[in-house]
């Protein structure tokens, strides 16, 4: 009996263990996969060239029709191009991003700006009230008032981000422009603004259990030496948990970097190399997002959007990966100081 | 006990199976001819012989699923490009056929409060490609642009930048919308916008008459500014298929390019292939104004 429970227990351990590695596995095969599609950039460069230029036709079913023929492309005289740079890495690493051209041009760098601005903006503006309002849940805020704002805060996470991107094309987009009298009605402000509302409720729930973890002495004490509230809250609280505040601020800039939606809908996706808030952005996930459902499968283009894949899998990868072990560790280590 | 409902199950399943409609054809592709395919199926005189599967995805996913044999019928708002020629070829042998099933004008549109309303091409492929800023250059107050243009996985983008733009790039800060419904919302909003779709979505925006050239007469995308090719920028729509249509598959096809088949497609809001019978045509002069 006692052997037979000890082999069921092993049996179920097993089993446990092994789909906790196969969300591991999982993440690693999906890494593989698209570093394997992004690869695939150098050596899809060559064989693309030359589909282009085959001469097959499809045959005609009703040729009537086609008398008429479509208008004959108007451009008389060509509009001077800009040349796509010869070498793969001078167009990777280019500052026009045109796939779809007769001269493809893959430059990347706007797309990282892009994204790079969006994000920034998104939490400059979430996390300082993400962070207050976590400082008066945790401290100021009677109980009832807790209970109601911790879930409701917490609803808006499961906001669907498709609403928020459509709010902002419609009615953010509208206010700010008048607010501010911009040239363009969708910019990276707005995208900013949408993608702030989505991280909002992420940094908001972990500072807010930062704080909530705080050993309930530091404010007593704080008190006792004469301090008042605001004053225990801002320069005893707060510095107490700042790495767990950090990371969740990380952990909010990793959502906003791989955010698609709201973006696609309120950013303008104009793919242009700015730093300017008021110019409209193309971030690299809005840019899979919509390029991808068409692109010709194996093309340059394809791998490209892979590529993008892959650099946004490691930007948000790095940043979860850093807000976990390093930042979370630096607390726990503050607190056994703390209590010992 | 619990055999007893088998014979009811297999006798259920039997009659469903009599019941069913022998063919299935799927349809899948363009996006911007979705409403078009599916109002086809539910009118088509022949529908209760066949069942039809109407999905959208874009061109380019429908092509896809040509060369993939996982649809019969590819809805395509642009022509296959050279690449997806040869991959059917590669795979089947032989190119697809290309069915031209309908024509879509495309429309210009600014602002309602825009004091401009007409523009040559060579206006329009200057404003798209940069070259022209401010509307002042157009006759228009002095304001700055805003151009706003489609994605560039959709077929519009490719056919505005062929045939309009004659293949050359739109201005690095041209906006990119996700879709039709939301470029046209843009342009509503945004007193010096600009942008461009499908006839049929314009709404609470004002569409530009057109001239080919400077000195040549402007004109509306109006249904019959559009067939009779005085409008200049329209496309065709396309059906591909793998092989020369036979059976349920050649009576659909052949049903389409019908007067029948066409008056659906005016009704819808884009432009037949020709002009139809003027008898029973109260209905589809409707959507248009």
């Amino acid at each position: 009996m006692q052997r037979y429970r000890r082999y069921g227990e092993m049996l179920i351990e097993t089993a446990i263990r092994a789909v906790a590695f196969l969300s591991i596995t999982v993440i690693a095969l999906i890494f593989l996969f698209i570093g394997r599609e992004a690869l695939g950039v150098f050596s899809a460069a060559e064989s693309s060239i030359h589909a282009e230029s085959s001469d097959i036709a499809a045959e005609v079913y009703n040729p009537e029709e086609s008398s008429e023929s479509t208008p004959a492309p108007t451009a008389a005289e060509q509009t001077p191009q800009e040349t796509a740079p010869s070498s793969l890495w001078a167009n990777l690493l280019g500052s026009t991003w045109q796939p779809v051209s007769r001269q493809p041009k893959y430059g990347i760098l706007p797309l990282v700006v892009g994204t790079l601005k969006i994000a920034l903006i998104a939490v400059a503006l979430a996390a300082p009230l993400a962070i207050l309002a976590a400082l008066y849940t945790a401290f100021f805020a009677p109980k009832w008032m807790q209970e109601l704002i911790k879930p409701v805060v917490e609803l808006l996470a499961g906001f669907p981000s498709v609403v928020i991107g459509f709010f902002c094309l419609m009615v953010v987009a509208s206010a700010v422009q008048e607010a501010l009298g911009t040239t363009y009605r969708l910019n990276a402000l707005v995208g900013g603004i949408g993608v702030a509302i989505a991280i909002l409720p992420v940094i908001f729930t972990i500072s807010e259990d930062t704080f909530a973890a705080l050993p309930r002495r530091l404010w007593e004490a704080g008190l006792a030496l004469g301090a008042r509230p605001w004053e225990v809250a801002f320069r005893i609280m707060l510095p107490a948990a700042i790495p767990g505040v950090f990371a969740a601020v990380l952990l909010g800039l990793g959502r906003a970097v791989g955010e698609t939606m709201i973006v696609l809908m309120a950013s303008g996706n104009a793919p242009l190399l700015s730093w300017s808030v008021l110019a409209p952005a193309r971030t690299l996930s809005a840019t899979i997002g919509a390029e991808m459902g068409e692109v010709v499968w194996g093309s340059l283009h394809y791998h490209v959007l892979f590529l993008l894949g892959f650099l946004l899998f490691v930007a948000t990868l790095t940043l979860n990966a850093a807000a976990e072990l390093w930042v979370r560790r630096r607390l726990l280590q503050r607190f056994r100081g703390m209590s010992s | 006990m619990r055999f007893r409902s088998i014979p009811v199950v297999l006798t259920a399943a039997i009659l469903g199976i009599a019941a069913l409609p022998q063919q299935t054809i799927t349809i899948k592709g363009s996006d911007t001819m979705v409403i078009l395919c599916q109002r086809w199926t539910e009118v088509y005189p022949g529908r209760d012989r066949v069942r039809f599967q109407v999905t959208g995805g874009g061109s380019g996913t429908g092509i896809a699923a040509l060369i993939n044999g996982t649809t019969d019928i590819c809805a395509s708002s642009r022509p296959m490009r050279p690449a997806e020629l040869e991959q059917m070829r590669q795979r089947y042998g032989r190119p697809p056929v290309e069915i031209r099933v309908a024509l879509d004008g495309l429309a210009v549109y600014v602002n309602r409060a825009n004091p401009v309303s007409k523009l040559t091409m060579q206006q329009i492929r200057d404003i798209f490609t940069g070259k022209i800023t401010n509307w002042k250059q157009v006759g228009g107050p002095d304001a700055r642009i805003i151009l706003y243009s489609r994605e560039n996985n959709s077929g519009t983008y490719e056919f505005f930048k062929e045939h309009v733009l004659g293949g050359a790039d739109f201005a690095p800060n041209t906006q990119h919308m996700p879709g039709t419904a939301a470029l046209v919302n843009a342009v509503a909003k945004d007193r010096w916008g600009i942008g461009y779709g499908g006839a049929a979505y314009a709404r609470e925006v004002k569409e530009i008459a057109v001239a080919e050239a400077p000195g040549k007469p402007y004109y509306l995308p109006t249904l019959e500014n559009v067939i009779s090719r005085r409008y200049p920028i329209s496309r065709f729509l396309y059906f591909y298929l793998r092989e020369r249509p036979s059976g349920e598959l050649k009576s659909f096809v052949d049903w389409v390019l019908s007067d029948d088949g066409q008056r659906v497609v005016s009704e819808v809001g884009y432009f037949p292939l020709r002009a139809i019978g003027e008898k029973k045509q109260p209905a589809s002069a409707a959507p248009r104004k």
